[in-house]
């Protein structure tokens, strides 16, 4: 039975219908447009449907999008301000990190939920918080270079 | 062209990926991004056994679902297809037998994914089951025939000699054999297979929107199966996730998605999840390689027997072209006189093989550079030394009279010894620490055609106007290796203009000309050669064009910093886009045509067509490594390599192909296999139970590009996205017999196997 939901996305509210089985990756993607979130694998292995819920990383491809009710969503589509890149996007651009771009958007919302709690990671806390994105292009080097040489922490 | 390098302003630089903003802002549209007006939705049901034929399929039930619009079988396009039109076997869903567990026997077209997948359920396949071969030896030897024309389940087989191999073995002072085994691994490519087709009954034409890596084929191809007209049949590639050869034929999803829209007149979207992908497969080829070389005492190679059994899957695929240039591959990056391949590609019930990154080259080079250390150790020879007395050289003429035209492979060598400080390690770390060395060379595009024709490999149009400056007309493909960079990059150079300046239309075989496509490492030289003889075509016209205008003779304009001016006489200058605005006013839009074909081969050898090469790149590899004596586990504390790419047209993009190559051939070095049961079911298609690596499992790579520059080249740039890969498992069982003494010679090496093989050790010194 469908339901009515109230989602908070990127700082807007959007009012979408759903079913109760609904994941929250195809919310985003089929009602509301936001492409940027990928699926990568749909069983919750890969990482390229990375989102922040109340600025914690999950998996939107095995989070029901009822569970969202009340919570504050950041897509990769929420990173930039007024067109404005974040640091974030900056950096991956300038060092290299980008290849093919299908596991880009959710490395870097794993990449603001890292800088946000702690913003100098040594190398090693950066490989562990991006260890569940895969990426099977670049090796990581030059993703792992990116957060490292982001500006500021990330603040914008 | 000359042969000294000349002073680039743009190529060599590392510039920013001109798709990186769409690709970091979440904008770059891939396939399952795409929508169109009134589109359906379609899914693939996928066959639960392993070999069988399809005695009925009742998909009553399934039509009568609210919701789904139309149901297709095989038998709505029965023509098979391959890559090379040789011996196809395959259709998007199965016509009379299913030949591995996964296979396509039926598709939906609902108005959503979810009842279109509800609907697949519905679907009743009644199966007459087969005997299920997953073993290439058992089905060479079996009664039970996958494909009723391959007599022993052989999809190809031959024999290539050069020179006298057994003279060579008689004459030898030292013979090394072994027999090594590669592994079934994926492409793994993080975006999944996806489709939309839109088939317009009025004018008969079909669109279909894809990540396909070679345009061109998968337009023959689907014409073929479809049996619609080809210059009916639209190819477009949207962004593409990833491909490593893995998107290269048609997709089941592709052509079912375009049957459905042919039946439903609306377009028809399918795209997969990860456990489709891996049923699909059509990765790397495992290979049994029984490999035998014969030396003197000097430690020069004298002959060379190579034979391979090739696991193909249920499909032809690529598996030709893997398996003769598995023959080509034996003849360098080491001068071989005298050698002997023979072999033969096989058909088992499994998902099918097809190209993977590195093709042929990833299991030739796993055996020649693991033997190379088997024989230094036999010599008493440092293994750089034995490989430097060997290494070919620019100009060095094959056997098999494939020209290498440059090369610095001694060159990657001494680097990498030099910064890996190897010969003070190796030999002389303490137990369980080890190094090793292994070295590869890889093509830069072959010489033909998938099949046999004799018109241009790439085409490029170029046109330049004030409505949009400079547009780049190129059918090359970015697969993510960085096209649509470093050919802006090419042509920015020869305009003086910014790369930022320069359009590019690619990847749509309506707008575009015919380009061979990404695949043998020819982007960057084919396409590059094209889209640089269309630059001086046009650059030729605009000289002329607008040398009246700058009082001054053509062959002293030059276009520089932006500027079109002449070099002699009235030095008179104007902005770029006001020489073309001039041009134009006189000469209307200002048009540049290239094209570009490899030089044909001239030996006359079965599997002859396969692997002359304009060019090769070559690679040198250190890996060290850590094996936890107690686990078992293997650790790589550092990486090096040196690489020969001649010019690199952008340094950074380069090293990210390097980094890049090396992690997957490390994956499947240590990690990646997938699993199938008896009954033919893949037991691990996931990416849980298939492990990449991760962020924690890739070491330090330490990586070089060794000064080079091939003056055959357009830009004096040679292959990198996949010679590199070729090294990876060869360096790493190299060093893992230098710190335990132990030759692995398959693959993952697992801690399981590692442990397991410390223990029967221990028992036979006892």
């Amino acid at each position: 039975m469908k339901q009515a939901l109230e989602l908070n996305i990127n700082g807007l509210t959007y009012d979408v219908v759903v079913s109760p089985r609904e994941i929250l990756a195809d919310v985003l993607r089929e009602k509301l447009g936001l492409i940027g979130t990928k699926k990568g694998c749909g069983q919750g292995d890969c990482g390229t449907c990375t989102v922040l819920i109340d600025g914690r990383p999950y998996l939107s491809c095995i989070t029901l999008a009822l569970s969202c009710k009340g919570k504050e969503i950041l897509t990769i589509e929420g990173m930039e301000k007024d067109g404005e890149l974040h640091p974030i996007q900056k950096s991956y651009i300038k060092n290299g990190a980008v290849q093919c771009g299908f596991c880009t958007p959710g490395m870097i919302m794993s990449s603001k939920a890292l800088l946000d709690e702690n913003p100098k990671p040594t190398e090693m806390e950066i490989r562990r918080a991006l260890e569940g994105n895969l990426c099977r292009c670049t090796g990581y080097t030059k993703i792992v270079e990116a957060v490292q040489n982001v500006k500021q922490g990330g603040k914008e | 062209m000359g042969s000294t390098k000349p002073n680039f302003s743009v190529v060599g630089k590392s510039l920013p990926r001109l798709d990186g903003p769409a690709k970091v802002r979440g904008k770059a549209e891939f396939t399952d991004d795409l929508k169109m007006s009134g589109m359906l939705y379609g899914s693939i049901k996928q066959s639960t056994v392993g070999h069988a034929i399809i005695k009925n399929i009742n998909f009553s039930k399934a039509l009568k679902l609210p919701g789904v619009v139309a149901v297709i079988t095989g038998k709505d396009a029965p023509k098979p297809f391959s890559a090379s039109g040789f011996k196809p076997t395959e259709t998007a869903l199965a016509v009379e037998k299913v030949t591995y567990y996964g296979e396509g026997v039926a598709a939906v077209a609902a108005i959503d994914e979810a009842t279109a997948e509800d609907a697949c359920e519905l679907i009743e396949v009644e199966y007459e089951e087969l005997p299920v071969l997953t073993d290439p030896e058992e089905a060479l030897k079996s009664k039970t025939q996958i494909h009723e024309w391959a007599k022993n389940n052989i999809t190809c087989d031959g024999i290539q000699e050069f020179g006298d191999v057994d003279d060579a073995m008689k004459k030898a002072d030292f013979i090394v054999e072994n027999t090594y085994k590669s592994s079934y691994v994926n492409n793994a490519f993080l975006e999944p297979h996806a489709a939309l087709a839109h088939y317009e009954k009025p004018c008969g034409k079909l669109t279909i929107h894809a990540p396909n890596q070679l345009p061109h084929y998968m337009q023959l191809a689907v014409s073929q199966t479809m049996e619609v007209p080809m210059e009916k049949v639209r190819i477009i590639s949207p962004m593409i996730g990833g491909g490593f050869g893995g998107k290269t034929d048609p997709t089941p999803a592709a052509v079912a998605a375009a049957m459905l829209s042919r039946k439903t007149g609306r377009p028809v979207k399918i795209a997969n999840d990860r456990k489709e992908v891996f049923l699909q497969n059509k990765g790397r080829h495992p290979a049994i390689m029984k490999i035998k070389m014969g030396l003197d005492k000097e430690g020069n190679i004298l002959g060379l027997e190579f034979d391979s059994t090739l696991d193909g899957g249920a499909h032809t695929s690529w598996g030709l072209v893997v398996f003769w240039f598995t023959a080509a591959l034996l003849q360098m990056p080491y001068k071989v006189a005298n050698s002997r391949f023979s072999g033969r590609r096989v058909f088992t019930n499994k998902p099918a093989c097809g190209a993977q990154r590195g093709l042929a080259g990833v299991q030739v080079k796993m055996a020649m550079e693991s033997l190379m250390d088997e024989a230094a150790h036999k010599l008493g020879m440092n293994p750089y030394e034995l490989r430097k007395k060997n290494a070919v050289e620019t100009g060095y003429k094959t056997p098999s009279v494939t020209v290498c035209g440059h090369s610095e492979f001694k060159k990657c060598l001494d680097t990498v010894v030099k910064n890996a400080d190897y010969n003070n390690k190796v030999g002389q770390l303490p137990y369980g620490k080890g190094i090793g060395l292994a070295g590869g060379h890889y093509s830069s595009g072959g010489a033909f055609l998938l099949y046999r024709s004799l018109r241009p490999h790439s085409t490029a149009n170029i046109k330049i106007d004030t409505e949009a400056g400079i547009t780049v007309f190129t059918g090359a493909t970015d697969i993510g290796q960085g096209a649509t960079t470093v050919i802006p990059q090419m042509v920015a150079e020869i305009f003086g203009v910014d790369y930022t300046d320069v359009n590019l239309v690619i990847q749509d075989t309506m707008l575009t000309p015919m380009d061979n496509g990404t695949m043998d490492s020819r982007v960057t030289y084919g396409a590059g050669h094209a889209v640089k003889n269309a630059a001086m075509d046009a650059k030729k016209k605009l000289q002329e064009g607008i040398a009246p205008f700058l009082e001054t003779q053509a062959d002293k304009v030059s276009c520089e910093l932006g500027k079109v001016c002449s070099i002699e006489g009235s030095k008179k200058e104007i902005p770029f886009i006001e020489a073309i605005r001039t041009y134009q006013e006189k000469h209307g839009t200002l048009y540049g045509e290239g094209s570009y074909t490899p030089p044909q081969p001239i030996g006359d050898y079965p599997g002859k067509l396969i692997g002359p090469s304009p060019a090769f790149g070559f690679t040198a590899q250190i890996a060290e490594v850590e094996v936890d004596l107690e686990t078992g586990k293997i650790t790589i504390p550092n990486y090096y390599e040196a690489g020969d790419c001649g010019q690199p047209i952008n340094p950074m993009s380069v090293h990210g192909q390097v980094e890049g190559a090396i992690s997957m051939g490390l994956g499947q070095a240590l990690y990646e296999e997938m699993i199938v049961a008896e009954n033919g079911e893949m037991m691990n298609t996931s990416f849980h139970g298939y492990r990449i690596p991760t962020t924690m499992d890739m070491p330090p790579i330490h990586s070089e590009i060794v000064e080079s520059y091939d003056p055959g080249s357009s830009f004096g740039n040679k292959e990198v996205g996949e010679g590199p890969t070729c090294a990876v498992i060869p360096a790493i069982l190299n060093a893992i017999y230098d710190a335990i003494g132990i030759r692995f010679t398959e693959v993952p090496v697992t801690p399981e196997k590692v442990l397991f093989a410390l223990k029967e050790k221990e028992a036979q010194s006892k």
